[in-house]
């Protein structure tokens, strides 16, 4: 995974509260069982004209030029509620998007964005809505800051934080205390018995 | 201070404190289905980890395959297959339980796991699926999670978890005679907004609760992850333990005895501290449809569908006005006029025996309007075999239903079957977004009798009102 310390670069708004994982990537789009070949089919139902097709609908924001290289994702509240498909992480980091600022987030879609370097940075409604243009996210500071040099602070916990910076792998990180794991396993294993297959 | 259920359990799976806010869990049982399953499955596989505990995991086939009769693994999603012989290769090089296609116990996850005794109260689930929380019911701490997290649990029995904050939602009173699970779920979102739970673990309790059978418990902690929940339970009780008795995966004999005993110790202290608390009166909660695109937008069916002035205080006017075009609808209409073109009964919300059998009582000596598309899928092979047994399926086809083979099947549209562009479906499933069920159709979440109902009406009625109803 990238390790993210810092980040300039051009904000997309797309502000709708309740963005689901179906919007952002279509059950219909993941076509392969892995973990790729999925940027285009980011939004696509609202980036295309036709269902399938790849013709851009020019009114959608992810197709004006202006926001090309936007690296940054503005959302509404609850985002990526819905389905847990990791697929929508996948697609939006396949993308290029490395940030995404938003009011809320559905719990699992945060947990899909942080595992693949994606940081979700969680404002209040009226600064996303106000904040344009390129924006730095410094994950370090924790915070998001404007052209116009204002400040907005974002809270997020520290394993999420450590890992996004680190660029860690979690499966790596926990075999550290797989002694303590197994420990732990074999006394529940009197306790609970039951549970054991 | 006392500890509500969800502590205890966190508490008792609790490796070790990573930080101040995230624990090291221990994960129980691990649920996978083929279409998020075989991605982690693969990936662990080509990173060398093996599973480390694969009689504790389990997968099903459900998502992608086919529910019409006489299936094959060719699929009608194009690339569908490959999801179903990927899934099959993974679970048997690792050595996981498979419910494949053909065996009597193959259905959807959710259904299956409390039919076969793979959940039970008091342990960790997890499955790369949202709705997984429905597990909750059992008194289970059983969650949503990524594949990657699928993995992590593959390969370390446990996961990072960062400890959500606690809710609970008392229903006092009693539900009205036609009033479901379902309807209590939808009425929870209307009133409290698809973000009301916020990452919490929702506790649900309260008298109307605890007469909730353990199937509409599962329908009831269905929709929690339309509420932004981390997970729901419910704390286990005599209901629970009688219904799992004898089950294939629940402990026998002197365990039994023993897993039961210590399950009584599963509730929330009186003293207990809820981060947060809600409560309703049961006797408030009406059958309920969605009208929108977002299952908060729901309302009592005979309502007018709302203007922005009433429901200002969950949606912008920007989504109320798009969800409004999408369902081809105007502010302040009646709902029950709009004609129904297609009626569907099944996925893990609403389709049990329970689901089937008050939908068939509905649609017994009564045929679907003219021109309605219905069709019933039955959540298990069990739900199938046990329905068949009771001539439940005869009474879904008499009454012009389609009957089909146990999955997921069109609660979704993932490239295979789906109801048309700007259809009008009325539908047993748990989410209405925008081009769920089919690019550009219209769903209308409700209950099973609702669906019944309407198919026979031609349009949305609830079904106290069918009686009334002249063709």
């Amino acid at each position: 995974m990238t390790p993210f310390t810092t980040l300039t670069a051009i904000a997309l708004p797309l502000i709708r509260d309740n963005i689901d994982t179906d919007a952002i990537i279509p059950s219909r789009e993941m076509k392969g069982t892995g973990k790729t070949g999925l940027a285009d089919g980011l939004f696509a139902g609202w980036r295309y004209t036709e269902v399938g097709g790849r013709v851009p609908d020019p009114g959608f924001v992810l197709n004006d030029p202006a926001y090309a290289d936007a690296q940054i994702l503005l959302g509404g509240a609850n985002f990526g509620c819905g389905s847990s498909r990791e697929h929508a992480a996948w697609a939006l980091a396949e993308y290029g998007f490395r940030v995404v600022i938003a009011p809320s987030f559905n719990p699992i879609f945060r947990g899909n964005c942080v595992r693949n370097g994606i940081v979700p940075v969680v404002l209040d409604p009226a600064v996303v809505g106000e904040v344009r243009g390129p924006l730095t996210v410094d994950l370090m500071a924790q915070s998001v800051i404007t052209t116009g040099g204002e400040c907005h602070m974002f809270a997020i916990d520290a394993e999420a934080k450590a890992m996004l910076i680190g660029g860690l792998d979690a499966i790596d990180l926990t075999l550290q205390h797989r002694g303590r794991i197994d420990a732990v396993r074999a006394a529940d294993r009197l306790v609970r018995p039951w549970v054991y297959l | 201070m006392g500890k509500t259920i969800f502590e205890k359990i966190w508490d008792r799976h609790l490796v070790t404190d990573l930080d101040s806010a995230t624990g090291l869990i221990l994960i129980d049982r691990i649920l996978l289905h083929e279409r998020t399953g075989s991605v982690a499955l693969e990936s662990l596989a080509a990173a060398g980890r093996p599973v480390a505990a694969p009689r504790q995991a389990f997968a099903t086939m459900d998502h992608i395959v086919d529910t019409l009769p006489g299936r094959t693994d060719r699929t009608i999603m194009p690339t569908g297959t490959a999801f179903i012989e990927a899934t099959r290769r993974a679970a048997t090089a690792a050595g996981i339980t498979l419910f494949d296609l053909g065996d009597p116990r193959q259905g959807i996850g959710h259904v299956i796991s409390p039919e076969l005794g793979i959940v039970l109260p008091g342990l960790t689930l997890v499955c790369p699926d949202s709705h997984t929380c429905s597990q909750g019911a059992i008194g289970a701490l059983a969650w949503g999670i990524g594949s990657s997290e699928a993995e992590h649990a593959l390969a370390t029995s446990t996961l990072r978890v960062r400890r959500p904050g606690t809710m609970r939602i008392t229903v006092d009173g009693v539900l009205g005679v036609g009033v479901t699970a379902k309807d209590l779920a939808l009425h929870l979102l209307a009133r409290f907004g698809s973000s009301g739970a916020k990452g919490h673990v929702v506790e649900y309790a309260g008298a109307a609760v605890r007469a909730l059978d353990v199937e509409a418990r599962l329908t009831l902690c269905n929709m929690a992850t339309e509420f932004s929940a981390f997970s729901a339970i419910i704390a286990p009780d005599e209901v629970v333990f009688d219904w799992l008795a004898g089950r294939p995966y629940a402990p026998q004999g002197a365990l039994w005895a023993q897993a039961v005993a210590d399950w009584r110790t599963l509730s929330s202290d009186a003293d207990a501290k809820f981060d947060a608390e809600l409560r309703v009166d049961a006797a408030d909660v009406r059958p309920m449809v969605t009208w929108g695109t977002s299952p908060q937008q729901a309302m009592p069916i005979g309502a007018h569908v709302p203007g922005h002035a009433d429901v200002a205080a969950r949606d912008t006017a920007e989504s109320h006005a798009r969800a409004l075009d999408y369902m081809g609808l105007r502010a302040w209409q009646a709902l029950d006029g709009e004609p129904i073109d297609a009626a569907f009964i099944g996925s893990c919300t609403n389709s049990r025996l329970s689901d089937l059998r008050r939908a068939a009582a509905i649609l017994k000596g009564r045929h679907v309007a003219d021109g309605v598309r219905a069709i019933c899928v039955p959540g298990s092979g069990a739900v199938k075999a046990a329905a068949k047994a009771e001539g439940i399926d005869q009474v879904f086809r008499d009454a012009g239903f389609e009957w089909r083979e146990p999955g997921c099947s069109m609660c979704f549209f993932a490239g295979g079957e789906s109801f048309g562009a700007q259809e009008r479906v009325i539908t047993s499933t748990n989410r209405n977004f925008e081009s769920r069920q089919g690019p550009g159709t219209r769903s209308h979440l409700a209950s099973p009798e609702t669906v019944a109902a309407s198919a026979i009406a031609g349009r949305i009625i609830a079904a106290a009102d069918l009686k009334d109803f002249v063709a």
